[in-house]
């Protein structure tokens, strides 16, 4: 078996790894990785969304400590190329038969005074951005040096981090390197919308320290500009040190030479990504670095691949502002022309770059909306397929769609997935896109081209269906607008006219839902009844041995002690196990449907109101102390939690929705693992939404920021309707948003800006559910044909079921196994 | 109001002792309730929207829960259905075979409707 050795544990490295030990089938391989950093690899294109809510799991690549030896934690200190050798800092010494340099880059610190002061930082790794946050703690003012494409998305995160953001270019415009002084202007402009100064043209030429030797401000040409954190992206340098050191000679603008098969002088020595020197060109993007790792990985198990050079198109969100830049962006080509689109009142700029007989298609940049970005940028270098301003004129991308593009023509330029291949993987049976997505890999890296695979399927004749059942040919989402459309009251008008059959326990509870959701009275009222599961039916939760347990809510999870008492006696009186949720209520368990009644009287009269247990509704909001009594508190979460729970007690939804507020960012609620969380600032209320996600687990992002107590409330009202009125059937909040086109951003567009139009109608819809709010419990108690329901036997109305019996665990009852009594043998299990 | 019954007449054999169940009224379409038999033994009775009625062991063969009339009626391409609400397990209401499992049948009582009230017998078929 043949010794890999892979210096460095970046993404370079990690596809190097998962190409390679994919395709090794014949183990031919051993591969070690050595990193210095103290985590798995992870995904470091996507760093900035640590700020905008991903947790660090969310940053985790594919784990390949099964097919690889990693060791993290560890630097290479030498390598000896003669004796074929390895050093690394703790004194190890691995010999090799190839190795990889995956080195990377380091970040460039431009050589001002004061650039090692504390709260002076790069923007390279997780640790950075951990140190960047904690001096963001006791700071007012962020800047950053450097006004390219890492230095706006490091600005963004010094603004989520709620200071007051500048950004310092040296060139006349943000992002030369990307786009061209048109659309840096409105970029400019947009970026400005947002709270973030831009100053071009301008010179860092000092870091000046405080009183307490940590960075204060900025010398500017002149100026002063305050500034507690001061983040550098003035561009990077590549990693070869280590290669200088070994005797092999760096590219003309550093970095480790390479030829086309990404091999340096020394045979047995390949370099990949930002620390290589392709043909004198070091590329800082995964698109070239995954090019680079899967020529070398063919090329060790004998293949010919070579890399030839790579496509530096990026589109990205900056700011939450939508920047793409593609081919010849610049114009360099000899004679080419530009068309170009700039519409500064509806904040969009778009240029394409033609060849000097408007022909061919060289490049563009699009700002503001890059929604044409997935359509045009594999016609780079191609005939356009008609007049270049009808294709970037509003409403006019739908005229460069896959269909009028070639088998080889790259859709996803991250995995370097062709059409062709795609097309092949659709006939294959890939039938919708995440078949797609794993049959190919397009589409898993920036995203960008999903809808051009949503298309190739539409385009295929694949139908993606959306049916909720066998009965109703609708989604969700679908149903709930026809209901709400046609003011339908009942299931079987829904399914007469829209659905065939009888139903059943997929689309019944569904509907049920709807009608809840939409305001119909009481959920066993008429024909409602017979919709509901057995919770919904018995207004509590069906348990094993088919008792059920109540819930009484506790909004907030404040109690007064005679309610506590009232809780501990009904739980006493009635032989009922209790146990504390993890929702700071009380469950009481072990009640027989004939019981409920008198149960849900005892607590009623106390002043109690059901907890929605049961239901796909809202269950409870979780709250620290806040600052009622707590040292650290800096806003009241127990009266926002409160109010919060009693504005949104009974709202039914595709599935359960929790919620939390804590007092301060110490987070004592767990509010970021709930489908809402509100977590204090000094300033107000930030608000996350979409946490939890069940088997998924998932951690709640940051919606919006430092908002006040009405506007809190705004936000949610829309954000919740919205989810009702959207959501597939049992679908999470979390699992929602992921399915969202767009994402986060387009969440925050429709229920901060408003995008869609819609968000009064949500507020009044919200609006009505409050009004309309009644305590299901007293419903029935206040109902005597609804009452006769909750017997045990039809025929024996208050005859213990038979098979329910109990047994005693730490002083309190809990269920034996059912008892099968007179159970015939007709009914047999084998 | 006599009839509609589930399959064979109820006195083939030996005539089943009838038990009272419940009166028209209360029996819902598509909603069931639980019957408590001589025996100990319990049935899950239902009207269907055709007015058809049946009657099933209450027990969930797969969890042993004495729950099934609780569950929801519906229908799978036509044929009446009952899901289990333990753990959504379908069941056909004509014969009691499970749709998820070949090997697990329930027992099917005869039901019958006399003077507003609604029987079922004390002993499957």
């Amino acid at each position: 078996m043949a010794r890999l050795i892979v210096i460095g544990n970046g993404m370079a490295a990690h596809r190097l790894v998962d190409a390679l030990t994919r395709a090794d089938t014949a183990g031919t391989w051993q591969a070690t990785v050595i990193g210095e950093e103290p985590r798995p690899a992870y995904d470091r294109v996507a760093l900035s969304s640590y700020f905008d809510g991903a947790a660090e799991t969310d940053l985790a690549l594919p784990d390949l400590s099964g097919r690889a030896h990693i060791r993290t934690g560890e630097r290479a200190t030498a390598i000896d190329r003669a004796a074929k050798t390895v050093t690394t800092s703790t004194g190890a010494v691995l010999g090799y038969d190839t190795l990889v340099l995956a080195t990377g880059s380091t970040p460039f610190i431009p050589p001002v005074p004061g650039a090692d002061l504390p709260g002076c930082h790069p923007y390279r790794t997780i640790d950075d951005l951990d140190a960047i946050t904690a001096s963001a703690r006791t700071a007012t003012t962020g800047a950053v040096i450097g006004g390219g494409l890492l230095g706006l998305e490091a600005a963004n995160a010094l603004r989520l981090l709620g200071l007051d953001t500048h950004v310092v270019e040296l060139a006349p415009h943000l992002m030369p390197a990307q786009i061209d002084q048109g659309a840096a202007a409105l970029l400019a402009r947009m970026v400005a919308d947002l709270g973030v100064t831009a100053h071009t043209g301008t010179a860092t030429t000092a870091v000046r320290p405080g009183a307490d030797g940590r960075a204060a401000a900025l010398d500017l040409d002149g100026t002063t500009l305050p500034a507690q954190v001061v983040v550098f992206s003035a561009g990077i340098r590549p990693r070869d040190d280590l290669a200088r050191a070994a005797g092999l000679e760096p590219g003309p603008r550093g970095g480790i030479a390479v030829d086309d098969t990404c091999r340096t002088p020394d045979p047995a020595v390949y370099a990949i990504g930002e620390c290589a020197s392709h043909r004198g060109t070091v590329y800082g993007l995964l698109a070239p670095a995954n090019a680079m790792a899967d020529t070398v990985a063919d090329r060790l198990l004998g293949g010919t691949a070579t890399f030839t050079g790579a496509d530096t198109s990026t589109k990205l969100k900056l700011l939450g502002v939508d920047v793409a830049s593609f081919g010849d962006a610049h114009g360099r080509t000899e004679g080419a022309l530009d068309v170009v689109v700039n519409d500064a009142a509806s904040r969009r700029y778009a240029k394409l770059v033609v060849s000097d007989d408007a022909t061919t298609l060289l490049g563009g940049v699009l700002v503001g909306d890059a929604s044409g970005y997935a359509a045009l940028r594999p016609l780079v270098g191609r005939k356009l397929p008609g007049d270049p301003l009808a294709l970037i004129s509003p409403a006019g991308t739908d005229t460069a769609g896959p269909a009028a593009l070639p088998d080889d023509a790259q859709i996803c330029s991250c995995n370097a997935v062709t059409k062709g291949e795609l097309c092949a993987a659709i006939a294959g049976g890939a039938a919708d896109v995440p078949a797609l997505k794993a049959a190919t890999c397009a589409g898993t890296s920036c995203g960008s081209c999903v809808p051009m695979l949503k298309t190739l399927l539409r385009d295929a004749g694949v139908e993606q269906s959306t049916a909720l059942c066998e009965h109703f040919a609708h989604s969700r989402a679908e149903l709930m607008e026809i209901v709400r459309a046609t003011g339908t009251t009942a299931f079987s008008e829904l399914i007469a006219r829209h659905g065939t059959g009888r139903g059943c326990d997929v689309c019944k509870p569904a509907v049920a839902s709807i009608l809840a959701s939409l305001g119909n009275g009481h959920i066993l009222t008429g024909e409602q009844a017979a919709l509901q599961d057995t919770n919904d039916h018995f207004l509590a939760n069906l348990q094993r041995n088919g008792t059920y347990s109540v819930v009484p809510r506790i909004p907030g999870g404040e109690i007064t002690p005679e309610r506590l008492i009232t809780i501990g006696e009904v739980a006493r009186d009635f032989g009922l196990y209790t146990k504390i949720t993890g929702g700071q209520r009380i469950d009481l368990l072990g009640a027989r449907v004939e019981q409920l009644p008198a149960i849900w009287a005892r607590l009623v009269d106390a002043g109690f109101e059901s907890g929605h247990a049961y239901g796909k509704a809202l269950r409870t909001v979780k709250s620290c102390v806040g600052t009622t009594w707590c040292r650290y508190g800096v806003q009241d979460s127990v009266t926002m939690a409160i109010d919060l729970e009693l504005r949104y007690r009974g709202l039914r939804a595709p599935h359960k929705i929790k919620a939390a507020v804590s007092g301060c960012a110490r987070e004592c609620a767990e509010a970021r693992s709930k489908d809402v969380g509100v977590i204090a600032t000094d300033k107000g209320w930030n608000l996350y939404v979409g946490g939890n996600g069940g088997f998924t687990p998932r951690h709640a992002r940051l919606l919006a920021a430092d908002l006040d107590d009405a506007t809190l409330i705004r936000y949610i009202d829309r954000f919740l309707m919205f989810y009702i009125r959207t959501a597939d059937r049992l679908q999470r909040t979390a699992a929602w948003l992921e399915s969202l086109d767009g994402g986060l951003d387009h969440l925050r567009a429709v229920v901060v800006d408003d995008a869609l139009g819609i968000a009064a109608d949500l507020e009044a819809d919200m609006a009505a559910h409050v009004a309309g709010y009644r305590d299901e419990w007293r419903g029935v108690l206040e109902d005597p044909d609804k009452l006769a329901r909750f017997v045990s036997f039809s025929n024996a109305p208050q005859a213990p079921d038979p098979t329910i019996s109990f047994t005693t665990v730490r002083d309190q009852p809990v269920p034996t196994a059912p008892v099968h009594l007179g159970m015939p043998a007709a009914a047999s299990r084998t | 109001m006599t009839a509609p019954t589930t399959a064979p007449a109820p006195s083939r054999t030996a005539a089943p002792a009838w038990v009272p169940a419940c009166p028209s009224h209360r029996l819902q379409p598509e909603r069931g309730v639980a019957v408590l038999l001589p025996g100990g033994a319990q049935a899950a009775l239902f009207r269907t929207h055709d007015g058809a009625l049946y009657a099933l062991d209450n027990t969930d063969p797969f969890t042993g829960a004495a729950v099934l009339s609780r569950g929801i009626v519906g229908d799978r391409a036509g044929e009446p259905t009952l899901a289990s609400p333990m753990l959504k397990h379908r069941f056909a209401l004509r014969t009691g075979a499970s749709l998820d499992d070949p090997e697990v049948r329930l027992a099917t009582y005869p039901v019958r409707e006399h003077d507003g009230r609604v029987y079922v017998a004390a002993r499957p078929h």
